[in-house]
């Protein structure tokens, strides 16, 4: 196996209250990874802080992300080497069409590696090609990013960023929350699709069903901060079955 | 320290060169004017309706007045031309305060509109230009009756009955004066009974110019049926001072949309006053202001229903950056006349930087129970999850900002209906905010240079 990300021993606060205490983890190529857990356990701060968001602080670790200290990177420079996060709650931006907004993303990142800006037409087939790998509506391309979408609608459109961006490791941040099950099956199958042997998915849930879809490689739960237990898929089926709480009551204990 | 008494003496002691050069119309004003005037003097900071802004710092600084008419030249073939995409404006250039038509301007103009300067109007045509000439404006605002006092000549506008303008008209105002200049403006804008027209003016300072301050009236009589499009734009220089006002008197049915659009300035004050003397008026009033640097933008605007049934919208919005001080004093006044009045005001603004400073004072006058009016005010900054969210999709971080500043102007640049205008405006207004040198292309004119204060 060929490592992308490692993360070691990583502590991030948001608001002063420390919410990651030594979390460490390890991504492979090619792999999918599950991060189950319950409310509060620190979910989205990991995906917040490994995308670069300013509102939260690294008190301490390393994140290596295929050669990079990732944690030295801006959000955009991030993105660039390859990290893509599939918000929990996409944003709405009034006023900026999805065409502009991706056209920006793009041209960005074939800046940093020193390519001209894409062609138009080229630009356009590519919108349209991978639209259609998450059956996002054509309508969409013209209105403003996010805004009026659907739940269903914003959580494909993530997909479809992902799509345009080819990332090299998309954190999944409670993709399945706020869909039914056609829309579920829908991004799970655009998902699969974009899944090579180059690049890796790590999938924040909460519930196994997600992962009926996207079938992962490894399951870890994530408490207090801190990765507690990581076994194979059938872990996840055992939490659906048991809920967290013998896990709670283990590590309390301990 | 007295600016206006300045002013008043120059005018007594330069009366009958100042007369000569004038046309009688402007002339018969000037007494009145003088009368209510010497009681006056210039608003300063904190007098009731201009709290944050000093109209006598404004006129304080000495500078000249061109009371001979001396032609100042200034190359308007280098200048900018706010070019509209696919659409040939009929274009004017007014430099300082004085009219240039462009060349054989007269004869590509429809028979029976007029586009010219007042002077030629009083030779052409006096009886309109006095039928409307101070009408609309009046005299009770200190800055109106001081420019009243001073202008010898502008531009005039004359839309005759019916008649559709098809192509845009174009003030394009360049100031140029080397040493300190008062330059003193008038535009009236007739558009008669069922007309239709849609005019932009633009004040461009060129680089070379020394310190200007601009005083500007504009009168605007909007006839039954008729449709007029105004669009200012301001882009001119740190060093430019503007002191303007703009009186609109609209009639039954009619329906006027104006845009104030301020992207570059150095200390700006626009009052607008809006008469909506008629039924089944519509009325759309939209401001945008960039700030940047120190500059100073102030706009204080009356919409005034004094007949039943109009409707009317105001919209003004505002992004300050450095630190730069935005002003908005937005008022509706719903007269005992004006039952079924529908009027709306929304005043939105950014703040971008720590140091820039807003003061916005939305105001509702209602003498009528029969209106549906509302008013409201924010001030904030840019959205940090927007803008996380477009970080984490490669977008640098300074790009992302102008794209959600942008967005922010989006609909204010949507209710401006003159074709190509809209097009262009986005692309001022982007690359404004970019901060990019190629504001518009190959242009000459100080705004281009977007020095931080020079």
């Amino acid at each position: 196996m060929t490592k992308l990300l490692e993360i070691q021993n990583l502590k991030a606060s948001v608001e002063g209250k420390e919410i990651l205490r030594g979390l460490s983890l390890t991504v492979g190529e090619g792999e999918v990874h599950a991060i189950m857990g319950p409310n509060g356990s620190g979910k989205s701060t990991l995906s917040e802080v490994l995308a670069g968001n300013p509102a939260f602080t690294v008190l301490g670790g390393q994140v290596d992300f295929h050669g990079l200290d990732l944690l030295s990177l801006s959000p955009e420079d991030r993105s660039h080497e390859g990290l893509f996060l599939s918000f929990q709650y996409p944003v709405e931006i009034p006023g900026v069409s999805m065409t502009n907004f991706m056209r920006a993303a793009i041209n960005a990142k074939r800046k940093y590696f020193g390519m001209d800006p894409m062609p138009a037409a080229e630009f356009l087939k590519m919108m349209r090609t991978r639209r259609e790998l998450v059956e996002l509506d054509n309508k969409l391309a013209s209105r403003s990013v996010n805004e009026g979408f659907s739940g269903g609608e914003k959580k494909r459109n993530e997909i479809f960023q992902m799509a345009m961006l080819e990332p090299r490791l998309a954190i999944l941040d409670e993709t399945d929350s706020g869909l039914d099950i056609d829309a579920l099956r829908i991004v799970a199958n655009g998902v699969n699709k974009l899944k090579s042997p180059h690049n890796a998915t790590i999938v924040i849930t909460h519930y196994q069903r997600l992962l009926d879809y996207i079938k992962p490689d490894f399951v870890h739960v994530l408490y207090k901060g801190r990765i507690v237990r990581t076994g194979a898929p059938e872990l996840a089926l055992e939490l659906e079955e048991r809920g967290y709480d013998w896990i709670k009551e283990a590590e309390d204990n301990n | 320290m007295n600016a206006l008494k300045d002013y008043i003496d120059l005018y007594r002691e330069n009366r009958e060169l100042l007369e000569t050069q004038s046309p009688e119309t402007l002339n018969a004003m000037r007494p009145k004017a003088l009368e209510v005037l010497e009681s006056k003097r210039l608003p300063e900071k904190g007098d009731p309706g201009y709290e944050h802004i000093s109209i006598e710092d404004m006129f304080a600084p000495d500078r000249g007045v061109n009371i001979n008419r001396v032609a100042i030249p200034a190359d308007t073939s280098s200048a900018f031309r706010c070019g509209l995409p696919n659409v040939t404006p009929l274009l004017a250039y007014v430099i300082n305060d004085t009219f240039v038509p462009t060349r054989e301007l007269d004869r590509r103009l429809p028979e029976g509109l007029l586009f010219c300067s007042i002077k030629e109007a009083a030779l052409k045509h006096p009886q309109i230009l006095s039928r409307y000439y101070g009408t609309i404006a009046g005299l009770t605002d200190t800055t109106t009756a001081l420019n009243t006092l001073l202008a010898q000549d502008g531009v005039m506008i004359y839309v005759p009955e019916g008649m559709t303008v098809d192509r845009p008209l174009q003030i394009l105002n360049l100031f140029n004066a080397l040493t300190p200049l008062l330059a003193v403006r008038r535009i009236l804008i007739v558009v008669a009974p069922g007309a239709k027209v849609k005019i932009i003016s633009c004040d461009h300072t060129l680089p070379e110019a020394g310190n200007i301050l601009s005083s500007l009236v504009t009168e605007i009589y909007v006839a039954e049926n008729a449709t007029l499009d105004f669009c200012e734009m301001e882009e001119t220089s740190a060093r430019t001072s503007r002191c303007a006002g703009i009186y609109v008197s609209q009639h039954s049915d009619s329906d006027v949309n104006i845009s104030s659009v301020t992207l570059l300035c150095g200390t700006t004050r626009n009052d607008f006053d809006i008469a909506v003397d008629g039924s089944g008026c519509r009325t759309r009033l939209s401001g945008m202001a960039i700030g940047s640097a120190d500059s100073v933008t102030d706009n204080s605007s009356r919409v005034r229903h004094l007949k039943p049934r109009s409707e009317s919208t105001q919209l003004f919005k505002y992004v300050l950056d450095d630190r730069s001080v935005g002003s908005f004093e937005g008022n509706i006044l719903v007269t005992p006349q004006a039952p079924f009045t529908q009027a709306y005001q929304s005043n939105r603004n950014i703040i971008a930087s720590q140091q820039a400073k807003m003061y916005t004072r939305p105001q509702l006058e209602i003498y009528n129970d029969d209106v549906k009016c509302s008013h409201g005010a924010t001030t904030g900054q840019l959205d940090n999850e927007a803008l996380f969210y477009m970080r984490t999709r490669g977008i640098p971080e300074h790009e992302a900002r102008v794209m959600l500043m942008q967005a922010f102007m989006a609909d204010v640049i949507e209710s401006v209906r003159i074709d190509g205008l809209r097009e262009r405006l986005r692309m001022l207004v982007e690359n404004r905010f970019a901060g990019t040198t190629m504001a518009c292309g190959d242009c000459h004119t100080a705004c281009n240079k977007m020095e931080d204060g020079k």
